[in-house]
């Protein structure tokens, strides 16, 4: 086992602007963090960070104790995967072939466990269907199911998911969520950007707030996300609706107070 | 690890023992299909590789020595193929065919037509190859050597080579001169060309013409420069032309197009996971500028051993990787020695127009390629347009 993906003290800056200032984040092995926060907030810039793609200006980030830039791209490849939330293919490969490329870190080992894996992928995220089909001219929800079909396949020990349910309809959000929450049940780590306060409240197990850089609250989703808290991150009245069913709260706007200026 | 010896099993059996939540929810349920077995499960997939790639590959190996056969007999002195293989197998020490009734064929054979066939085939697998990477590392199937200007900057070197009096460097030295003019123009054209990890079309095609502009300046002022008996040369070879092929000319391009060729293979996994874009390329494990910069050198390399013996024959490298990509689909292990093994055949089958569409003529490839290729580009730049929905 891998163990923890940690960012200490990490900041980055683009020119005069402070994208991430500060921040102190531990994404733990079986466990789901959801990372949320208004536009801007820093939120795939963090998930840059953490995933390797950005050098942080300031402050560093460690995969069980070792620094990032510190492990070959390789070896990186075989502990984490990243869904992005853009796919921009640039040849028309099929759908399979997609997600075949998730197995490329493991290049080398055993090729039918690669194609189980594919498959077992492809049939977990309600693709395999779409095995045959060209790439390019699948619809974004589909393009994303395979993105994240193809981060499973890659079979890592934390996953980094950009918004992985933003193009999705309900059934595919739950279906992605319970992939994750089964990730996390085998002792990986899941870290995903989530929009919807709701479905974070469901799933993570922890809930990372993020406003202007600076992480706003970290911790269990029922102590972090509270009305005030939120309701001042997001600048808008929100309301929390306490546990429905086991389900977890559901996270509301309160609605016609927005000032429409005339 | 345990991460590789334990797959992800993706029974929805195995998804709900683990995962209580899923039934608490009761909304996951119905999207877990019932457990089908792994092997029916794998079934559904394609295969990695398709068994029409191995037919290709051998179609168009037979191709090239087909076409290698006909074209030694074909011209002044007429052969049939049995007297080609005899002239052949004689060099060999066997006696196989029919005897040539012409008294000069195995100097025909052996000296003017095998090296200038020879020639015809490298220069077309190295231009092929060159754009097949090419496209793969700009992630655009538009870019090629000669659209770019790297044939160009490379002739442009080469040229000054010529004009300048180094011809007497031998080949050795106009084939550096244009490696270097290749490779400078290649990084240049990379560096102008991208933002963000990717090359839009407008832009490529754009530094291309501005890339030809200034090479072309360069050519004219070496023209200028060059004597008179220089300056047929540059011309003539400038329009692309095999003729007058030397086995020494062969010596030089054979062994850095058939290295270069080997060395495309090592990229072609790197360069299909390239294909989802930079960021995810390197999350899959890939050095990517690595890559990058040793394809750009490859280009380079390829483009440079063609340029320098056989002048500027562009479209090749756009119209094979294309073709081979619609039959083959996009994978670079197979595109990238299919598109060697076509870009030889092209360009054979080319030359053998060229030398006798017209008699008592022969007219420069480079121009036979470009009025042929020109027409395709044009039509793949259309397509494109539509697909995109724009050149942006």
């Amino acid at each position: 086992m891998t163990g923890a993906l940690r960012a200490q003290g990490v900041h980055y800056k683009i020119g005069p602007a402070r994208i991430l200032r500060g921040v102190d984040l531990r994404v733990n092995p079986g466990e789901i963090m959801a990372l949320a926060g208004p536009n801007g907030a820093g939120k795939s810039t963090l998930l840059a960070v953490l995933a390797g793609d950005l050098k942080p200006t300031a402050g560093q980030v460690t995969l069980g104790g070792q620094p990032l830039d510190g492990i070959g791209p390789r070896v990186l490849a075989r502990k984490r995967a990243v869904m992005l939330q853009e796919a921009p293919m640039s040849f028309p490969f099929t759908v399979a072939d997609v997600v075949r490329m998730g197995r490329a870190p493991w290049r080398g080992e055993d090729t039918d466990a690669d194609d189980a894996a594919v498959a077992a992928a492809l049939d977990a995220t309600d693709a395999l269907g779409l095995a045959r089909r060209v790439f390019q001219t699948l619809s974004g929800g589909e393009k994303a199911r395979v993105s994240f079909a193809r981060a499973l396949a890659q079979d890592a020990e934390i996953l980094l998911l950009d918004e992985p349910t933003a193009a999705l309809d309900i059934r595919h959000q739950e279906m992605v969520m319970a992939l994750a929450r089964r990730e996390a049940s085998r002792g990986r780590a899941v870290l995903a950007v989530l929009h919807d306060l709701s479905l974070a409240a469901a799933w993570a197990d922890q809930l990372a707030l993020i406003g202007d850089g600076v992480l706003v609250g970290v911790g269990p989703v029922a102590q972090v996300a509270t009305a005030g808290r939120l309701s001042e991150l997001y600048q808008h009245p929100i309301e929390v609706i306490g546990g429905v069913g086991g389900a977890g709260p559901l996270v509301a706007p309160i609605r016609g107070v927005m000032a429409c200026a005339a | 690890m345990s991460a590789a010896v334990e797959p992800a099993t993706g029974t929805s059996g195995a998804i709900e023992a683990r995962l209580p939540e899923v039934t608490r929810t009761g909304t996951a349920v119905g999207v877990l299909p019932g457990p089908p077995s792994r092997s029916a499960l794998t079934a559904a997939l394609p295969p990695a590789r398709p068994a029409r790639a191995v037919a290709v590959l051998i179609i168009l190996g037979v191709a090239v020595a087909v076409l290698a056969l006909l074209s030694a007999g074909i011209g002044q002195m007429r052969l049939t193929p049995g007297e080609v293989i005899h002239v052949l197998a004689a060099r060999m020490g066997l006696m196989l065919g029919p005897e040539p009734a012409a008294p000069n064929a195995d100097a025909v054979v052996m000296s003017i037509r095998l090296p200038r066939l020879a020639l015809a085939g490298l220069s077309g697998a190295a231009l092929a190859t060159a754009g097949a990477l090419m496209q793969g590392v700009f992630r655009n199937p538009l870019a090629e050597p000669g659209v770019i200007g790297v044939s160009s900057g490379a002739a442009a070197a080469a040229c000054g080579g010529m004009a300048l009096g180094l011809g007497a460097l031998g080949p050795w030295g106009i084939a550096l001169l244009a490696f270097a003019g290749g490779l400078g123009t290649t990084f240049l054209v990379y560096g102008l060309a991208r933002s963000d990890g990717r090359t839009e079309v407008v832009t490529l095609v754009l530094t291309g013409v501005a890339v030809n502009a200034m090479a072309g300046a360069v050519i004219a002022l070496f023209v200028f420069l060059a004597d008179t008996s220089a300056r047929e040369e540059i011309i003539f070879w400038q329009l692309g032309s095999l003729n007058g092929t030397r086995w020494q000319y062969v010596a030089v391009a054979a062994p850095i197009v058939i290295a270069g060729a080997v060395a495309a293979m090592a990229l072609a996994r790197g360069l299909d996971l390239l294909a989802l874009g930079e960021r995810p390329a390197r999350h899959l494990g890939v050095d990517v500028e690595r890559l990058r910069i040793w394809s750009i050198v490859l280009v380079a390399f390829l483009t440079a051993a063609a340029v320098a013996f056989s002048g500027i024959i562009a479209f090749v490298g756009l119209v094979v990787p294309h073709l081979i990509r619609m039959i083959l689909g996009p994978g670079h292990r197979v595109l990238l020695p299919a598109s060697a093994l076509g870009g030889a055949a092209l360009l054979m089958a080319a030359d053998l127009a060229a030398r006798t569409l017209v008699d008592y003529a022969d007219l420069p490839i480079g121009m036979l390629t470009a009025l042929v290729g020109g027409p395709f580009f044009f039509y793949l730049l259309r397509r494109t347009r539509r697909q995109a929905g724009g050149w942006g």
